[in-house]
Formats: C-alpha cells, sequence, structure tokens
C-alpha cells in the first residue's frame, strides 16, 4: 500500500543499522507497555474502505436532497467546478508551510492574493493568511485589543446579535485572562436592539467592541455612529462580517472598524458539516505588528526577480515562544487558496451578481412569508440574506414538520435566545429557486394550521 | 516576475463565471447601504485556471518529492482520502442539520473517537480542536480547569522541557500559566534532576513531547511522569510525534494525562500549503468532564434491525466550544479512512517503517555531520549543519544546498537546543531507495562545504526565485498586490 519497503529491503536497511530486526529499534520503550494489542477492526483495502465511508455517508440527507433554508453562519452557495480542480493540485494540497520561499512560491504568491482580497473586499489595509475559522477569527481580535492596551482596558464589548458561536469561542479563549471583563449587551431583546445602543456602554476601560455585520439575524445597521463613539473613548472596533454581503454593501472599514473578521465558508467552501473553514482577520496598518498567525511580504531576490516569502515572523510562537500573544502554527491555508480561486472566477461583477441574488430572493422570501397569516418578519430593518420571522407555533414544530416536506427549516432561534421560542431565522441564497421558495411558503402555510 | 497577480491579469470588463438571472420581482438596495466600489479583478475561467497552475508549478510537494521537514510528518496522502471527504453525503450537510438527519457524520465521528481512544490508550476523546495547536490550547485549558475544580489555586507553572515544541510555551503562556523550562540531560532526556528541583504544590502540570524534538524516546518517561503527578501536576502529552509510537505503545499507557494527535501528520490528512489540520485531544477518565463541546455519544444502542443513535453532549465541567461547530470534519473523514485501511497491524507498520527509515537515513549520513546525540532514533533525527573547520557554512546553506539536489530541506534552526540543527523526517512512506539519493545529497553537500563552500553559500541555484530579501520584506512590508489604479 503506502509502504514500500521489499523484505530484501528491509533486511540491507536493519544490515546498515547494525541491528537484528525492527523491534530492536524501540528497545528503550517501557517493556510492559510495548507493542500492545490494539482491539480494532482490522485493515481494509480502498475498495473497500470507499464502499465503508459511503454506508456512512448514505445514513446523512443532505443539502441536496433536501431544500436547504439553514444558514447561521454556514452558508449553501454555488461552487464553481474550476475551484475543486485546482484545489486538487498535488502541489498545492500536498506543501506544507512555505518555510523555503525558493520552493513555494505558488503558496507564497496565492496567500499574497488572498490577503489583498480580504483587505480590498472588507475595505482595510492589511490581511493575514487566515485563521481557523470566523469564531477563532473573533477570539484573536479579543486577544490582539487586550494586548494593545497591555491589559490596561480589561472590558470587551459583544453586541448580543454577534454569532453566539464566536462569543463562546472567544470567551474560551479569554475569560481566564487576568482582570479580563466580557460584557454582552441585549441579550434579553436582542431583535429590538440595535448598535448604537453599545455606545453608552463603551467606557475608558473598554478596549474593544464587537458588532456584526449583517448581524446574526440578518440585519444591516450603519455603524459610522458606533465606530465614531468607541474611537472617542479610545477603544477598537471589530465588526465580524459576511464576505458575501460585502460583494454588494458598504464595507466595515467605510464605517471606520479597525478589525474586520469573518467566516470565509461563502467563499467557495463546501458545507462539510462544519469544517474546515476559514476565518479571514483584516485591519488597519497601524496594527500589522500585532497581528496574530502569518503575513506574505513581496521583496525580491539577489537578481530582483520579484518573490514572496512569509514576514514580520519575529512575532510567532515559534520565535518568540511564550512572548507570543498566540500560538497558532497551521492556519486554514487551503481553505484561503479555495477563497482567492473562487473570488478571481467570479470577480467584481460575478460576487456583486451572488450578493444580488442572495438580497432579492431573500426579500422575496420574506414578502410572501410575511403575507401569511400568523406569521411575521422582523422587517423593521434592512437585512441581507437572512431573517427572523416569528411563527404562529413552536418553531421546533414549524421545523420539524417542514423537514417532512423535505425541506431543512432555518435556525431554532431559541438554541440561542432563550424566549425566542416561536423564531426561525431564515437563510436565502442562489441556490434557491422561486419554486422553492414559494414551496417553503405553502408548507409554511399548511405546518401552522396542522 | 514568474508570474503576474490576479490583478495585473485583470481586465475591465472580463467574466469568469455568469450566475442565472433573478426569478424573483426586483427589490432595491438601500441606496445608503451599498458599497461604491469592488476592487476585485476580473478574469476569465480560463485565466483563472492558467494561473493558478503556473503557481502551483513553482511549489515544491510531497507529490513531487521527499519533503523531510522535522516534526512536520510529511508522509504520502492517500487520494483515496481526497474522494472519501468529497463524497456528496459528507460535502452536503449543513452543520447546523438536526441530528436525526445527519447519523451518518455522527457515527462517523464515534467511531473516530473510539479508534483515537484505542489508539493512545484515553478513555476520552473530542475532535473539535482545528489543529495541534488549538488541541494544545484544549490541554493547557483543561489543566486549567481541573485544577480550579479542585480548589487547588495556587498552581501557576506550567514545565517545559527544552526540547519541547514551540507551540508549548507560547500555549502556557497564552493560558495565563508561568512557563518553566527543563533542561535536558547529556542523553537528550528530560534531567530528571532539574525536574525535581522545579516541581512543587506550584506546578500545574508538565508539557511533554515523547519522542521529543531530537527525535528521542525519553528513556526515563515513567520517572518524568511519576515526578509530576508526585507533586499534584498533570502531564500534557505534545502528539505531533505520535507516529513513531503507533502500535508501539499507547501515551495512556504511560501515565500521559492529555494529548493532542495531529491528524494531518500522523494520519496522513495533507498539509495544504499551511492547513487546514485536525488536532483531537485525548484525556483520561477523571479528565473527561472537562472537554470542550460538542462531544459525539451514543445515546441509544443500536439492535440487529435498528442502528445506534447518535447525538451531542456537553461534558459536565466543559471548557467551552473552542471553534464554530464541530471540527474540521472532512479532516476528521481523510483520517477515519486512513485508519480504518491500516487496522491495528497497519498502524504498527507504520510506526515501525519510519523508525526503521530514521535510523537507516542516520546510519547513512552519520560520518559526514556531527551528531549531538548519538542513539538510536525514533521517527526523526537531529544533526548539525555546520563544521568546525568550515565556520563560514551554515546550517541555512546546506539547506538550501538540498533544492538543487531536488530535495526539500530538513527543518533548520530547530530545536534550538542543537547548535545549527536540521532535523530530518523521512516517514515510513519512502523507499529506500529514495533515501540513499537522499543520503548521498547530503553526504556530497558535506564534501562540497569542503571544497567548494560558495557553492553552498549562493544556493539554490535551480530554483524558480533566488535567496529572498526577507528583510527588505519585513522592513518595506508590502502585504498587497499593486492595484492598476494606484498611483
Amino acid at each position: 500500500m503506502f509502504i514500500p519497503h521489499t523484505k530484501a529491503e528491509t533486511a540491507q536497511m536493519l544490515e546498515s543499522i547494525g541491528v537484528k530486526s525492527i523491534e530492536d529499534l524501540f528497545s528503550v520503550v517501557p517493556k510492559i507497555f510495548r507493542f500492545p494489542n490494539l482491539n480494532l477492526p482490522t485493515g481494509v483495502t480502498e475498495m473497500e474502505v470507499l464502499s465503508e465511508m459511503k454506508d456512512y455517508a448514505a445514513a446523512n440527507e443532505t443539502v441536496e436532497d433536501l431544500i436547504c433554508f439553514l444558514g447561521a453562519g454556514a452558508y449553501h452557495h454555488y461552487i464553481p467546478a474550476a475551484v475543486d480542480m485546482l484545489l486538487r493540485r498535488g502541489e498545492f494540497y500536498t506543501a506544507y508551510t512555505p518555510y523555503q520561499p525558493e520552493i513555494s512560491q505558488g503558496t507564497l504568491q496565492a496567500v499574497f492574493e488572498f490577503q489583498t482580497l480580504i483587505a480590498n473586499l472588507t475595505g482595510m489595509d492589511v490581511s493575514n493568511a487566515s485563521h481557523y475559522d470566523g469564531a477563532t477569527a473573533t477570539a484573536e481580535a479579543g486577544i490582539m485589543a487586550y494586548h494593545n492596551y497591555r491589559g490596561k482596558r480589561p472590558k470587551i464589548l459583544l453586541s448580543g446579535s454577534v454569532n453566539p458561536h464566536n462569543r463562546e469561542v472567544l470567551c474560551s479563549y479569554l475569560c481566564g485572562f487576568e482582570n479580563i471583563e466580557i460584557e454582552t449587551a441585549g441579550l434579553e431583546n436582542p431583535l429590538q436592539t440595535s448598535p448604537d445602543e453599545l455606545i453608552r456602554l463603551v467606557d475608558e476601560d473598554t478596549s474593544l467592541v464587537v458588532v456584526q455585520y449583517p448581524d446574526f439575524f440578518g440585519r444591516i445597521f450603519d455603524l459610522s455612529r458606533l465606530a465614531n463613539e468607541v474611537h472617542s473613548k479610545g477603544a477598537m472596533l471589530a465588526v465580524v462580517a459576511n464576505p458575501t454581503a460585502l460583494g454588494l454593501l458598504k464595507t466595515p472599514g467605510e464605517f471606520g472598524a479597525d478589525i474586520v473578521v469573518g467566516e470565509g465558508q461563502p467563499l467557495g467552501i463546501p458545507l462539510s458539516y462544519g469544517g474546515p473553514y476559514l476565518g479571514f482577520f483584516s485591519t488597519k496598518k497601524e496594527y500589522v505588528r500585532k497581528i496574530a498567525g502569518r503575513l506574505v511580504g513581496e521583496t525580491v531576490d539577489a537578481k530582483g526577480n520579484r518573490g514572496y516569502v512569509l514576514t514580520l515572523t519575529a512575532r510567532e510562537q515559534h520565535i518568540r515562544r511564550e512572548k507570543s500573544t498566540s500560538n497558532i502554527c497551521s492556519n486554514q491555508g487551503l481553505m484561503a487558496l479555495a477563497a482567492t480561486i473562487y473570488l478571481s472566477l467570479l470577480g467584481k461583477n460575478g460576487l456583486k451578481q451572488v450578493a444580488n441574488l442572495c438580497y432579492q430572493k431573500t426579500h422575496y422570501a420574506a414578502k410572501k412569508i410575511n403575507e401569511l397569516p400568523g406569521f411575521k418578519v422582523h422587517d423593521e430593518q434592512p437585512f441581507f440574506h437572512e431573517f427572523v420571522v416569528d411563527c404562529p407555533i413552536e418553531a421546533k414544530i414549524v421545523n420539524e414538520r417542514l423537514l417532512e416536506n423535505q425541506i431543512l427549516g432555518g435556525y431554532e432561534l431559541e438554541k440561542s435566545y432563550p424566549g425566542l421560542g416561536r423564531s426561525l431565522l431564515i437563510a436565502v441564497t442562489e441556490m434557491n429557486t422561486v419554486e422553492e421558495i414559494d414551496y417553503l411558503v405553502n408548507s409554511l402555510a399548511e405546518v401552522s394550521h396542522a | 516576475m514568474l508570474e503576474p497577480t490576479i490583478y495585473e491579469l485583470s481586465s475591465q470588463g472580463r467574466v469568469g463565471v455568469l450566475f442565472p438571472a433573478p426569478d424573483v420581482p426586483n427589490f432595491a438596495i438601500p441606496q445608503e447601504f451599498k458599497r461604491s466600489d469592488l476592487p476585485l479583478p476580473e478574469l476569465s475561467e480560463l485565466d483563472v485556471i492558467r494561473h493558478f497552475t503556473h503557481l502551483s508549478s513553482l511549489n515544491y510537494s510531497i507529490d513531487s518529492g521527499l519533503y523531510p521537514l522535522g516534526s512536520c510528518t510529511m508522509k504520502y496522502n492517500p487520494k483515496i482520502n481526497e474522494s472519501t471527504a468529497r463524497l456528496p453525503g459528507f460535502a452536503f450537510t449543513h452543520p447546523l442539520q438536526p441530528e436525526n438527519t445527519i447519523q451518518g457524520n455522527l457515527a462517523l465521528m464515534y467511531d473516530l473517537q473510539e479508534h483515537l481512544k484505542e489508539i493512545s490508550g484515553f478513555q476520552a476523546v473530542t475532535l473539535e480542536p482545528a489543529a495541534g495547536a488549538q488541541g494544545e490550547f484544549v490541554g493547557v485549558s483543561i489543566i486549567r480547569a481541573y485544577h480550579r475544580h479542585n480548589n487547588d489555586q495556587e498552581r501557576t507553572k506550567i514545565l517545559i522541557p527544552d526540547s519541547a515544541h514551540g507551540t508549548n510555551p507560547a500555549t502556557s503562556a497564552m493560558s495565563g500559566f508561568e512557563v518553566v523550562p527543563v533542561p535536558s540531560d547529556p542523553r537528550g532526556n528530560v534531567d530528571l534532576a532539574a525536574l525535581h528541583s522545579v516541581c512543587d504544590e506550584t506546578t500545574a502540570g508538565l508539557m511533554l513531547t515523547n519522542p521529543n524534538t531530537l527525535g528521542l524516546f525519553d528513556e526515563n518517561v515513567l520517572e518524568v511522569v511519576k515526578i509530576v503527578h508526585d507533586v499534584g501536576g498533570l502531564v500534557y502529552g505534545d502528539g505531533a510525534n505520535l507516529n513513531a509510537l503507533l502500535g508501539v505503545t499507547r501515551p495512556g499507557d504511560l501515565g500521559i494525562d492529555i494529548m493532542h494527535f495531529n491528524l494531518h501528520k500522523t494520519f496522513s490528512t495533507p498539509h495544504g500549503g499551511g492547513g487546514p489540520g485536525a488536532g483531537p485531544v485525548g484525556v483520561t477518565s477523571k479528565l473527561a468532564d472537562f472537554l470542550p463541546y460538542p462531544i459525539v455519544e451514543k445515546i441509544e444502542e443500536g439492535t440487529d434491525e435498528l442502528a445506534p443513535l447518535y447525538g451531542f453532549v456537553t461534558p459536565r465541567y466543559s471548557i467551552g466550544r473552542v471553534k464554530s461547530f464541530q471540527g474540521q470534519f472532512g479532516v476528521l473523514v481523510r483520517a477515519f479512512t486512513y485508519i480504518r485501511m491500516h487496522g491495528p497491524e497497519g498502524l504498527r507498520k507504520i510506526a515501525e517503517y519510519a523508525v526503521l527509515n530514521a535510523n537507516y537515513l542516520l546510519s547513512k549520513v552519520r560520518d559526514h555531520y556531527h551528531l549531538p546525540f548519538d542513539r538510536t532514533c525514533m521517527h526523526e533525527f537531529v544533526v548539525e549543519g555546520s563544521w568546525h573547520d568550515i565556520p563560514d557554512v551554515h546550517a541555512l546553506d546546506i539547506a538550501k544546498r538540498l533544492m538543487d539536489y531536488n530535495f526539500h530541506p530538513p527543518t533548520n534552526y530547530f530545536p534550538l537546543i542543537v547548535h545549527e540543527a536540521l532535523m530530518i523526517e523521512p516517514t515510513e512512506t519512502e523507499s529506500k531507495q529514495t533515501l540513499d539519493a537522499f543520503a548521498e545529497a547530503l553526504v556530497k553537500i558535506a564534501e562540497e562545504a569542503k571544497v567548494q563552500p560558495e557553492l553552498l553559500k549562493e544556493a539554490p541555484h535551480s530554483t524558480p526565485v533566488g535567496r529572498l530579501d526577507e528583510l527588505r520584506a519585513a522592513k518595506e512590508l508590502v502585504l498587497c498586490c499593486w492595484l492598476p489604479d494606484d498611483k
């Protein structure tokens, strides 16, 4: 299979080493614990393993079998065939972190292009080479802000309409810090709370304010006043952004954000049950030395040829060790490549088109559902490709009945917001046809009567 | 210029992908929220294909040759893994689907948890962490949570041998611990006397890499673990080097309390030019309640006719969620495919041949390079990349010269405790012929260093670019492409 040694070769190798058997190489391992019998099923061939994995896969229902209106942080978008064709090039996916730039220019230039695309998409100056996902990128924003003020501004203020996973992960990373104070605002009435209501909570102890754009409920708010007020208190503003929405919408950079993070999965990465995804992180030039993770910079070789290298590595764990503020090593290189290819293929026009399709179809769905007796769509505020609808019966029951109609319904908000037991967060993308939307609307009418 | 950037290739008005026209009535987008400009490139599909194909040709990869990067376990990535991870039944599942629609994914995750437990000797496993470094973070967070749970608030120190991975000190510091280094003894083991002297009631734990970054299995591992346990500390095992131990010994049996796995090293999932990895964590039963959520459990046992029912649970004292959703699922599918193909005998064979290959390579180069710790190595070994009589030649020069022989260089300047270190890990998937050719190149380079040192100093000579000006990159800090409309 994957070990090429013949018996004769193994014998020659042992002789060269000067031992009699392979077992002799392990005499240092405590004898009582050496060569345990592993109680595992016997190995199988490639043909058999494929069949086994197909059996596991067949026990799932997928967004291809069902009609998907579920988003809440992961979105069903179309991925052009060329993305995966290029990702499957062994030259890309069987390489590692480009420590040796002379033989890694492919990866390095792709990351450099990724940094440019993300900076441009978010309206910021610089981007790093990626984080694990949107939630860990959000946590890194918190860590960066905390260290930016050397821990002297202990308060981090989160909007309650930031994706709950991002908030939970930020806490897993930061809640144990010395003197830290993490406050989440507007959790009781998230749908009645706007970002401007965070302003009164920002004070001289605040290092960072985190909001989402569009927020977890799909709503779009003007963040410029918040940004001004945050800055007037000397604090930083981080915006968790949806990259598809940025194909149409004003950038967080235009509002004055200091850090933009987000989940890059919508940029050509399969749903794949939640991973591997892509965290992006961009910021202003002045903070470039405080970013965690890898950065690629342009330079020249001795002959003056343009080339790329990992740069500012002195910030990183393998050099600064315990003085480093992040331990990130492996990132999501291949997923960043997927996003780079996706954005190159779609380009200026394609991304705009996708964003527009999402917007139009979502608003059509919202309008139709709002017309149903007993259903109320929260449309007080502009929204992008997700919206909240209050149902006449429990959201959980609505979803169970939708599933019987082969519809994967929206996210049950009660899972993250107790008290919103009748609310569903519905996502519509370019993948949903008008027929599917009409079918959803009809099914909703039907299930609420049953 | 080797290849223009996507922005330089861009041509205004060119389109790569078309999407269908809207099939719903038009809804106006509020003007005040519209962005004025979207500075993305405009390319055709073929432009994009050629660009990235050209870029890929500038990379060295496992598929193109030996990649003996110490501590990274750059083994062959079986192609079947790519096929299984892309099965539509996996790739098109949404992470928030109801559990009853996703029993295949949950069963696979449960089975992978069980396999990892058996391989490592731990009683509980989480698949959540995204990479080895995040697995370490989880481990250290568990150490902190465990001591706090026991009202043991004075434990502020994490001990880290100087032969540990670079992420270990960063992880401990991130979690608020004071890092106390522990030196190695002359045989490359943890120095027991030194360990004794720093172990006390303030010790939260020890982060042990075994085999360590010298490629050596600690000869006193049981004693090391006991010393830390005796003062009430926990022992974290860095599983980055697990490839040497598959079927050879189980870290849990050795008394290790917590360990992360690097699925992208030991279990052959591709490194992807820098990720994604996956860093599941195994723990002993007393720490199971502290694992991050979610964990997959069998909620109802199956019967002859009925499959078991799987679902997610949250451990009682969980340290929380460490990433969105439930782990790097696509990576988990690849690793499970690999483990299933091997079975217990195949797994042991992996470790045996990884160690055989490393020792064989060592036997071929030992007369030409100085060996700071002369012992049987495990899956990797470290030599000095310099010679007393040729003071101008450094490890970096040897690394760069190897490229001219069409090999990826070993890890250099790590571990820090070896002068001019070259850390070499061939892995089990390399043939004797490949190792012979690599050894020959190393021997030849040692010869060149004596007679023609400039060949090394100016290397590489045959790569797409020569040595790059890293100082300039850091000073000028150009991190984004030049845009056509820039001044």
